[in-house]
């Protein structure tokens, strides 16, 4: 089974977030960067495969900055076995990201590609869903639930008040939810490994996009609330707050 | 005359109500354009609920029925949509379940970005510009969406479906030939037909503090004294097994911007605040007065849960019997 897995390099989830000079992107000095969480049960999802197969390939892509090599190399330490970094400065538009993993992944020959259902920075939850598109491939997201067996995907995904069953044949492109499976940690062993890894980097070029960021800005402070008083005394003017003042009940 | 697409949704034929927030968002682009709004429907057969969609802004409301289009169906509905999607100015999904898969899928048909989960719409010289949470809510972005169509979908519970009178004139449109390759063959129902934390005007969360799973039942008393509530969970007590990961608030959960957010037993950690820190009211019931959650509730009460919410249920019963 040969799998590939898209990865974005994103600011780590407690990163305290400060606009940078040009009022549109983050001011990344001093901000620590991880593996986009959601993309984590993807990796561990194409391991998982992989072993159940017996036999196979696992593959990970990510399209950023040279630094994006560090994130790949963490992928590799989990266990997959090589990685390609497609050196771009990276694009607000999904569709152009799609485009350019697209054209990389399309002649990879793959059964499963895997994709996080969103990048937690930018929070697009598309990019996969625009592959699948583009390669005209059975695409299923939001995937909680996987198991793949002859050829088929069967896969579930939580909508609003219950749980929706899809399925279909391989190759798919599946992006992948919370509650998939719990991503492995790298071990030290895999850690020692994975600087052996093949790494491969290519320069991409993107399209324009038709998306253009015009503004970053912090949202408003919430008011700092008050504390309406200590322990069950305090109900009674939590109730006539709520219904007078805030008019939620 | 220009014109805007919304996207409804339905369920076993009923109209979702997703389905009026995302006309009142192409309504207020409309007026701002000066176009027209048409709302699809696409289901396997009448859909109930469709003559409401006339008046919160649909100027017309395209019927676009296939036997295969009963459950969501991905790759029918994105043809569909994509087939029609070419003529409009934009096209306006909900970002619920569906509206998040079927957005990108039509959007790369049409081979332009989509803008997912915007909470704010505007037209600058005659240019959409959507304002959506990124980083987890920790910043704000602007987007101009220059794409002919733009494509959005807008975060549920954050337009209000409108009064506009429009004639909702019914039309057909044809489902062109697809290719299916993923099928939906069921929804699955959870043990209790819950309300969805995204979609109900009122969440109630309990955490870690409420020591074991079983004190939930605190959290759902409340949740049902209320009305219209849904109960949601830290993720401390979603990864222990208490709660399913649908109830999930947080970056790694669900976003949630209801009327009235009640956070129980949580500390307000800065990745759950991500998850809710936009709801309109936040109340937050915690034993420790230096919890974070404190910083940004509305309005705290120090105290043992285990005293003060049966309290509160209790007397917001009283009050609802009134
Ligand atoms: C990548 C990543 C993603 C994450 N995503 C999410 C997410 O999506 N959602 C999320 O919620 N978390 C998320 N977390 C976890 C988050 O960091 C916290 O660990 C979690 O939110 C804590 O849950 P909690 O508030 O229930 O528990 P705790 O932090 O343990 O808080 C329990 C609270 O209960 C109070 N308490 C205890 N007893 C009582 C009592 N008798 N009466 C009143 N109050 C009492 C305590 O004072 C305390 O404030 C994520 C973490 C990471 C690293
Ligand atoms: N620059 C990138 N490099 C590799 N994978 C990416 C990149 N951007 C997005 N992806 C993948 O697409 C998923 C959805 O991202 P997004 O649509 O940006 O929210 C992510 O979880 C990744 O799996």
């Amino acid at each position: 089974m040969k799998i590939a897995v898209c990865l974005k390099r994103v600011p780590d989830t407690t990163a305290k977030i400060v606009v940078g000079g040009d009022g549109k992107s983050i001011d990344e000095t001093g901000v620590k960067f991880v593996p986009n969480p959601y993309d984590e049960y993807a990796l561990e999802a194409a391991l998982a495969l992989k072993d159940k197969a017996g036999a196979g390939e696992t593959v990970v892509y990510s399209l950023g900055a040279d630094a994006a090599q560090e994130t790949i190399r963490t992928a590799l330490a989990m266990g997959i076995d090589r990685g390609v970094l497609l050196q771009s400065a990276g694009s607000a538009d999904g569709f152009v990201v799609a485009e350019a993993l697209a054209a990389e992944l399309g002649t990879g020959g793959f059964d499963l590609i895997l994709f996080g259902k969103m990048a937690v920075d930018d929070y697009n939850h598309q990019v996969g869903l625009m592959v699948g598109e583009l390669l005209g491939l059975p695409t299923i997201s939001a995937v909680s639930g996987l198991t793949v067996d002859g050829g088929r995907v069967q896969a579930e995904r939580e909508v609003e008040g219950g749980v929706e069953v899809v399925t279909c044949a391989l190759p798919a492109v599946i992006t992948a939810d919370k509650g998939l499976n719990t991503p492995r940690l790298p071990s030290l062993k895999g850690i020692m490994a994975a600087k052996k890894k093949p790494l491969e980097s290519k320069p991409v070029t993107l399209g324009p996009g038709a998306v253009s960021v015009v503004g970053l800005s912090l949202p408003p402070e919430r008011q700092a609330g008050r504390i309406v008083g200590e322990g069950p005394d305090a109900v009674t003017l939590l109730v006539q707050l709520l219904r007078n003042e805030a008019k939620v009940i | 005359m220009a014109a805007i697409l919304a996207v409804t949704e339905q369920r076993q034929g009923a109209l979702r109500k997703v389905s009026l927030e995302a006309v009142a968002a192409a309504r207020l682009i409309a007026d701002a354009l000066g176009a027209t709004v048409d709302a699809i429907v696409l289901g396997a057969g009448p859909v109930e609920g469709v003559t409401g969609l006339g008046p919160s802004g649909a100027d017309r409301v395209l019927h676009a029925t296939h036997e295969g289009f009963g459950l969501y169906n991905p790759d029918g509905y994105a043809a569909t949509i994509a087939s029609i999607g070419g003529s409009y100015a934009a096209v306006v999904f909900a970002a619920s379940a569906t509206g998040r898969d079927l957005a990108p899928r039509v959007a790369a048909k049409l081979r332009t970005a989509c803008a997912t989960d915007v909470t704010a719409l505007h037209v600058e010289g005659g240019k959409i510009v959507a304002t959506r949470p990124v980083y987890a809510g920790k910043a704000i972005q602007k987007l101009v969406l220059g794409g002919a169509p733009a494509i959005l979908s807008v975060r549920p519970n954050t337009f209000a479906p409108g009064k506009a009178d429009k004639a909702g004139v019914a039309e057909t449109v044809a489902v062109p030939a697809f290719t299916q390759r993923v099928t939906v063959t069921e929804i699955k129902a959870p043990a209790t037909a819950a309300l969805d934390v995204t979609e109900a005007p009122i969440v109630v969360s309990g955490g870690r503090g409420l020591k074991e799973p079983a004190n939930f039942k605190l959290v759902e008393d409340l949740a049902a004294a209320l009305g219209s509530a849904a109960v949601g969970a830290s993720r401390a007590v979603v990864d222990a097994g208490w709660r399913e990961h649908g109830a999930q608030v947080g970056q790694t959960g669900k976003t949630v911007a209801p009327s009235l957010y009640v956070a129980i037993g949580i500390s307000g950690a800065i990745q759950h605040l991500a998850g809710m820190r936009t709801s309109k009211v936040i109340v937050a019931i915690n034993k420790d007065k230096d919890a974070p959650i404190f910083k940004v509730a509305d309005y705290g009460i120090v105290g043992d849960l285990f005293e003060v919410v049966p309290r509160l249920t209790d007397e917001i019963r009283k009050l609802k019997a009134e």
